[in-house]
């Protein structure tokens, strides 16, 4: 447990927790429970799957880890669809020698964006709904039937694995002293080979984009994170050191390490009205602002995007009113990605006002539409 | 229950995912809750004053989905969010 303070490891499936301090947390409560996160229902991010389906036994060593440590004797590994057969099969061979102490049993995922909130995966191991659950109580304090549970996500697992074999100076030799380290990210978009690689935090992003081959044409901005995250320019953004303080003044952050390039060709307010359209089709529909404002402020958003008489200032009426409310985060990351199109797309938004529209593309993926 | 001085101020909490946006805090509390526009509340300042304590606390009792509640100064509920201005 020292030893995971010492290298300063952080959550990877996008808040950037402490690790240490969840580990400690859920150590402290009666008969702990652990949850690997392979859930990874952003559709822009892969390196969840990717690394389940290289490293299958990374993954379960750094569960069995965690287990240990908080002193659970049951871990659930709930995976996305296209990696359950080879955990499946990892888990198995591991039963066959009795290699671990700790029970595992593997659950398939719901493939739903907010599936992957820590209470929603709770939630779909006990009952088969991948809604969040209202909090408090935090799944750290009372989660799976009642018990503290360790929700991580499963690359965060593969660190502390790496960790607990090669030591807390050994993962700190990368990275940054603040932010130390190695993360998976997913480079998509306007790059010769879209990728999962492994950089050191605080890569340049440049850097970053050459794992993928580089662009395959002139870029215009970067969306960063995921869809939570936050479109920047792509010029003010290439030098940049991919990690949290590198990018707090353009406000935003590595999120869950999506890099997704946007070319010059492309309409960045069509390409954020497609995303928040999918976006607010895949809320819980649990809280009234996420259910009826999303779906308000997609069609405003698709009126910008479309040049048919957007209301700017309903819709930032709007943005205020579902920001921060509601039993996840799950309208405070849509309003953010909104907020930061109108920022960085200004030129196409007074180009949309008079009717007059640059690109077309669909470069971020979206899943097929479907109704809840 | 902490006597005296340093107790922290009595403020409202909502469960949004219990909410159903009937609304009847709103005419009850217009001092403090104002509604979104699709129905749902919006405090204008968390914080409950002396004055309104009774008022506050007979609302809380009515929200017929069991929603709405008081509580002293714990930490903020996710399901709540911040204050809107």
């Amino acid at each position: 447990m020292a030893e995971v303070e010492r290298a300063g490891l952080t959550g990877r499936g996008g808040a950037g927790y402490p690790t240490a301090r969840k580990l400690a947390a859920v150590a402290a409560g009666h008969g702990p429970v652990v949850v690997a996160n392979g859930t990874e229902g952003e559709p822009a991010s892969a390196k969840d799957k990717a690394l389940m389906t290289r490293s299958p036994h990374l993954v379960l060593d750094g569960a069995v880890l965690a287990a240990e440590m908080v002193g659970a004797r049951e871990a659930v590994i709930v995976v996305h669809p296209a990696a359950r057969a080879i955990i499946g099969e990892a888990v198995a061979e591991r039963a066959r020698v009795r290699f671990d102490r700790v029970r595992m049993k593997v659950r398939t995922a719901a493939d739903r964006f907010v599936a992957g909130e820590a209470s929603a995966v709770v939630h779909w191991i006990e009952r088969g709904v991948p809604a969040p659950r209202a909090s408090p109580p935090r799944v750290s304090e009372r989660g799976l039937r009642g018990a503290p549970t360790l929700v991580q996500n499963v690359e965060t697992l593969a660190h502390l694995a790496l960790i607990a074999r090669y030591g807390a100076a050994w993962f700190r030799s990368v990275g940054t002293p603040d932010e130390p380290g190695s993360m998976l990210v997913t480079v998509l978009g306007a790059v010769r080979e879209p990728v999962c690689a492994e950089i050191a935090i605080g890569t340049p992003i440049g850097q970053a984009l050459e794992a993928a081959g580089g662009r395959s044409a002139p870029l215009q901005a970067l969306l960063l994170g995921g869809y939570f995250g936050d479109w920047v320019s792509a010029a003010v953004a290439m030098d940049r050191p991919f990690s949290s303080a590198g990018l707090a003044d353009l406000g935003a952050g590595p999120g869950a390490g999506v890099i997704a390039a946007l070319p010059a060709g492309a309409c960045g307010l069509k390409e954020t009205a497609r995303v928040v359209r999918y976006l607010a089709g895949e809320s819980a529909g649990q809280c009234g602002p996420c259910r009826f404002g999303l779906d308000a402020i997609a069609g405003q958003v698709e009126r910008l995007a479309h040049g048919r008489g957007a209301d700017p200032g309903l819709l930032q009426r709007w943005l205020g009113q579902v920001d921060g409310r509601g039993g996840c985060a799950h309208p405070t990351g849509v309003v953010r990605l909104i907020r930061s199109s109108l920022r960085i797309f200004d030129a196409e938004l007074r180009q949309h006002a008079m009717g007059w529209c640059c690109g077309t593309a669909s470069v971020l993926p979206v899943p097929p539409g479907r109704s809840r | 229950m902490t006597a005296g001085t340093g107790q922290a101020a009595v403020r409202l909490r909502v469960d949004l995912i219990a909410c159903d946006g009937r609304g009847l805090c709103a005419e009850a509390l217009p001092e403090l809750i104002t509604l979104d526009d699709w129905g749902f509340p919006i405090f204008a300042d968390r914080a409950v004053p002396p004055r309104l304590l009774a008022d506050a606390r007979e609302t809380a009792r009515a929200c017929p989905k069991l929603a709405l509640w008081l509580d002293r100064g714990q930490p903020a509920r996710r399901a709540d969010g911040p204050a809107a201005q």
